[in-house]
């Protein structure tokens, strides 16, 4: 790890400003950041540790949308009574990504700012169709992830919040890649009053929404409804765990679990 | 604990308080005055030659003492790294041995060859300056697959290796074997690879090292499995320091599995650059540095047959095998896919005729060599797919094939047709007790229960052999072997009559500690608290060949024992003497010297007085003190063996393995702490189950990296993957050890792999699948069952 500045900010104002300064890179829970720094991969001249603004942190829900500061870590999305309440999918999300040390470190918002093509949340967000909050405006899920690593967050743009529409039904399947454990592939699927949405990630180089997942579900929402269904395997991720074909196969496996989890009564 | 432990108790492992207290001193804890820190740079490139290195920026840098590179080392006469074991090819020539220098010359041959070490006050100057060397590679094709390697035309490592072959090596009789063919009214047959693995030991490899110009003595602490022979070979091949000259130190060591049992070029270097740069240097590697740096294991490419009668009896085994050696030749790289293997193709079975040929190859990939049971285990999964595919192809049960070919219990010792003669065993007895204890008559219910539940079920048979306790010098020194493989022990009796032992074994996770203090406690009959094992340093112990090839206790074990005896057969002399008595009349038990049918005795402690403090002493006929030395050579291997049976459920929607259950019925002679002997199955088949469904080692064809460089690629097993084991022992003694020991450490790695993957291939048995290869990943299973019903969904 290279040497480089830090500092604590206690107020967002005060984390824009500092992120403003050249080469100056937010800290949230630093579980992605802190390793590719210690393996000289990332060499930023200034950390802004976020961990500190009470601003970020906190959850809160009226019924029809639930918020969650960028900073609340993934321990407390999984023990939230209120996301237990409005979503549960999403606190059973939280509590299976990683492991106990990373959910106790690991937050919302350091996720989806990094957007790994296969972290888990991105998969929720993007399902649910949340409004991710920031320093500077709001962004639909839809517009917000980009690409491999890359959201539609600007140099010195910090996000603060996200914010869930709550859903009739919601359900994340993950099957875990052998080594790391992060999503081989991820289906979360989400019905609403206007129809089912279903975001995938693991699989290509971003999470995606997958079309006829949706329309199928849209119709009947019903595991026997993609029983057998696979998506082309063109353009999905290939390495030495899994060939295209096989995610492919497996989108539609996870779609189905997903679906029969999300019809569940809740416990 | 102020009694004697002896023979078959189960304490608590005496090194486990510093352990699990954080007081265990390992390399990386050690601390040197004025210690500086070293970094190796090392190749991006599979192949490449180096065309210059610019160190010049990198020496300015701040905190830099050094930058030392391939060139600096061949101008001090820096020598190669020396391999242990030297094979001799069917053409009678032997193997081509090139150049191992410890920082690359001229050219780099894998992906983590060492190009330059920079020693800097600090390792992060240290790694900030290797960053700064300017090295100018003409980047050359690679080759990392041992096919590719050996097909004309291929990227050559080594100029003088025409077809990058290192030994085309044979043994057995190939006429006899094909006549044993030709008469075969079956033949089975299998083509598998042995997947590459990496180690991984807890803790990561290390060097510290420092030089005392005033007496030209080096100090080496270094994380290995045996310093004695890091000291011969670095001394006397590498860096010429004189034995005397040299202490090698290998203190508290976290896991080796034998990675750690090779002389490896960061030792040399290190050392080197002590003595050049006038201040202690230490080294420690990372995990990501240990990927593309410690020897590798296993890596073969395998077609195998077994010629059967009618009946299913074994007529013959033929096995073709390409064996990867990396990029260069390590310790003891050639004689594991050869030596260690071929003469275990008969298992515990008769096989008449047998009949191997090794091609042992360079490739652009990390050295390959020993890793826990090195090659049995690969020679044990040929035998035992072989057996299960001829039992499916002739429709004769697992169990009743493999019991028609045992070698029955009374017929050993048996002679194998491949050097090896097995002392003792009783493999039968062994299959008999998994049989039962896996609840065998219980499968076909639970089959159908999976069933239901839409998944699939197999049980998988292991009937294994091994040959360890390495070894007799004099077989192995016909094998090839250039050094000797005794252990030595010192048993030091205090006057007061507590007991240092000295050994040249070297504890790095196995109990040594523990077991060694029981022998020790029961021979003399002290008590197990008063006996502390010393090990791993050279100017401390004696002599010794180290820890691998399940030898500690078989061979070190035995020289201990052979120790106590000496100090019982002194001690009977000074008892003798102190009770006016025949020595012939002095009996020893217990630790009680006595003279039989009287009430005559003297205590053990009260002997060892004597000795040193001789007033009442027979000084005329035997020298004070009471200390005893042995070196122990064993006449023959030891081969514990056993059944394995492993039980698995497989979901045929996305392929994932579940392990349902396990169970080992292992022969390992006399068990001193079984305790420690089932830790080290337990331990011994997780490893077993990571090489048959996780992890593999996996390079690019084209480019030659690594794509498996990191445990976010490399599966290692995890608590969750790995059953709750049921694990008992069928020991037969070891006709040979002074214990009858025979050996534990790695018959867990060896049975566990082709148990775990017969299983699953019984699982899929129903859709034609005959064979998979490990690791049988999700993926793979799901395209063998896409495969094998094409357009239809898996049932």
């Amino acid at each position: 790890m290279r040497s480089f500045a830090y500092d604590r900010p206690a107020t967002i104002d005060r984390a824009v400003a500092l992120l403003a300064g050249e080469g100056a890179l937010a800290l949230a829970g630093g579980m992605t950041l802190l390793p590719t720094m210690k393996l000289r991969l990332s060499a930023p001249e200034a950390l802004v540790d976020l961990s500190s603004i009470a601003d970020l942190k906190g959850i809160a829900s009226d019924g029809k949308t639930l918020t969650i500061g960028a900073m609340t870590r993934h321990a407390d999305v999984a023990r939230s009574a209120e996301v237990a309440k409005a979503i549960p999918g999403l606190a059973r999300l939280a509590g299976r990504i990683g492991d106990p040390q990373v959910r106790n470190r690991g937050t919302l918002g350091g996720s989806l700012a990094n957007n790994d093509p296969a972290a888990d949340y991105p998969a929720a967000v993007l399902a649910l169709g949340a409004t991710l909050v920031t320093s500077r405006r709001e962004i639909a899920a839809d517009e917000f992830f980009r690409g491999m690593f890359e959201t539609a967050l600007e140099p010195g743009e910090l996000l603060t919040a996200v914010r869930f529409p709550v859903p009739y039904a919601a359900a994340y399947a993950k099957f875990p890649h052998p080594a790391s454990r992060f999503a081989l592939v991820g289906v979360f699927v989400a019905q609403f009053k206007a129809g089912v949405r279903v975001a995938v990630t693991g699989a290509a180089s971003s999470v995606f929404r997958c079309h006829p997942l949706e329309a199928r579900l849209s119709e009947n929402f019903a595991p026997e409804a993609v029983a057998g269904f696979t998506v082309d395997p063109k353009g999905l991720n290939s390495d030495i765990h899994a060939e295209p074909a096989f995610r492919a196969h497996l989108i539609g496996v996870m779609a189905r679990r997903a679906v029969a989890a999300a019809l569940q009564p809740a416990v | 604990m102020s009694q004697i432990i002896g023979i078959g108790a189960s304490p608590l492992r005496k090194e486990d308080l510093r352990f699990v207290s954080g007081r265990g001193h390992y390399v990386a804890d050690i601390k040197r005055p004025g210690m500086t820190a070293g970094v190796f740079l090392r190749s991006p490139h599979a192949h490449a030659r180096i065309k210059a290195i610019d160190s010049t920026a990198a020496q300015a840098m701040p905190g830099v003492l050094a930058v030392f590179t391939g060139a600096d080392l061949k101008a001090a006469n820096v020598g190669g790294l020396p391999c242990g074991w030297g094979i001799t090819g069917k053409d009678g020539k032997p193997m081509k041995e090139p150049p191992h220098p410890p920082l690359a010359q001229e050219k780099v041959r894998h992906v983590g060859d060492a190009v330059a070490f920079v020693v800097a006050e600090s390792a992060e100057q240290a790694r900030a300056a290797a960053e700064a060397i300017v090295v100018d590679f003409e980047v050359l094709p690679a080759v990392s697959g041992v096919l590719e390697a050996l097909r004309p035309g291929a990227p050559m490592l080594f100029d003088d290796v025409p077809g990058n072959l290192c030994c085309d090596w044979e043994l057995g009789d190939a006429v006899a074997t094909k006549q044993a063919f030709a008469k075969a009214a079956h033949v089975a047959h299998v083509s598998l690879v042995n997947n590459r693995l990496v180690g991984n030991p807890m803790e990561p490899r290390a060097a510290v090292a420092e030089y005392e110009p005033t007496t030209g003595q080096y100090t080496l602490w270094t994380t290995s499995q045996f310093p004695h022979v890091v000291r011969l070979l670095m001394g006397s091949a590498v860096l010429s320091i004189p034995q005397h000259k040299l202490r090698v130190v290998a203190p508290d060591v976290g896991g080796g599995f034998g990675v750690k049992q090779f002389h490896y070029a960061e030792e040399a270097v290190v050392t080197w650059a002590a003595a050049k740069v006038g201040r202690p240097v230490k080294w420690v590697c990372e995990r990501s540095e240990g990927f593309i740096s410690d020897a590798h294991g296993r890596d073969h490419v395998t077609e195998a047959e077994l010629a059967l009668d009618e009946t299913g009896k074994f007529l013959g085994i033929r096995v073709k095998t390409l064996a990867n050696m990396g990029g260069y030749l390590s310790t003891f790289g050639p004689n594991i896919p050869t030596n260690l293997y071929a003469p275990l193709l008969s298992g515990v079975y008769t096989i008449p005729a047998i009949y191997c040929e090794v091609k042992v190859v360079f490739t652009n990939t990390v050295p390959v060599d020993a890793y826990r049971g090195a090659g049995r285990p690969e020679a044990t999964f040929v035998v035992e797919r072989l057996v299960d595919v001829a039992a499916m192809e002739m429709g004769i049960d697992k169990v009743e094939i493999r019991r028609r070919n045992m070698i029955p219990k009374e017929a050993y010792p048996y002679q194998t047709p491949v050097i090896v003669q097995y002392d003792s065993g009783d493999p039968a007895g062994c299959l008999a007790g998994a049989i039962d204890s896996a609840d065998v008559a219980g499968f076909a219910a639970r089959k159908q229960a999976s069933l239901a539940k839409g998944k699939l079920r197999g049980m998988g048979f292991s009937t294994y052999i091994e040959a360890c306790g390495l070894a007799p010098s004099r077989i192995a020194g016909r094998l090839g072997a250039r050094g000797g493989l005794y252990e030595s022990a010192t048993v030091r009796v205090h006057p007061t009559g507590h007991v240092t032992v000295l050994i040249g074994t070297h504890n790095h996770g196995q109990g040594h500690e523990t077991t060694f203090a029981q022998i020790v406690s029961e021979k003399l009959g002290v008590p197990f608290a008063n006996v502390d094992i010393v090990f791993g340093d050279t100017d401390k112990v004696q002599f010794g060949m180290g820890t691998y090839g399940s030898r500690s206790l078989a061979v070190g074990g035995s020289a201990l024992a052979r120790a106590s005896d000496k100090v019982i057969t002194k001690g009977k002399k000074i008892a003798a003497h102190l009770l006016e008595a025949d020595e012939q009349d002095v009996d020893f038990s217990a630790g009680v010297f006595a003279i039989a049918g009287t009430d005559r005795k003297k205590t053990f402690e009260e002997v060892a007085l004597a000795a040193y403090v001789p007033h009442d002493y027979p000084l005329e006929i035997l020298e004070p003190g009471l200390e005893e030395q042995a070196y122990y050579d064993p006449v023959n291997f030891t081969y514990p063996g056993g059944a394995h049976i492993a039980e698995v459920e497989i979901d045929p929607e996305t392929g994932v393995v579940s392990l349902e259950k396990y169970t080992a019925v292992d022969d390992v002679g006399t068990v001193i702490n079984p305790m420690i002997v089932e830790g080290q199955l337990h331990g011994g088949i997780a490893q077993g189950i990571g090489q048959a469904l996780f992890e593999n080692c996996v390079y690019d064809d084209e480019s030659g990296q690594l794509l498996s460089g990191s445990f976010m690629d490399y599966c290692m097993p995890r608590a969750d993957s790995v059953p709750s084991m049921k694990i008992s022992t069928h020991s037969t003694i070891c006709t040979h050890t002074p214990l009858g020991s025979k050996g534990c450490g790695e018959v867990g790695t060896i049975g566990s792999p082709a148990a775990v993957t017969n299983a699953v291939v019984d699982a899929l048995a129903h859709l034609g699948i005959t064979h998979i290869d490990m690791p049988a990943s999700p993926n793979r299973i799901w395209r063998l069952i896409q495969n094998a019903m094409p357009g239809q969904a898996a049932e």
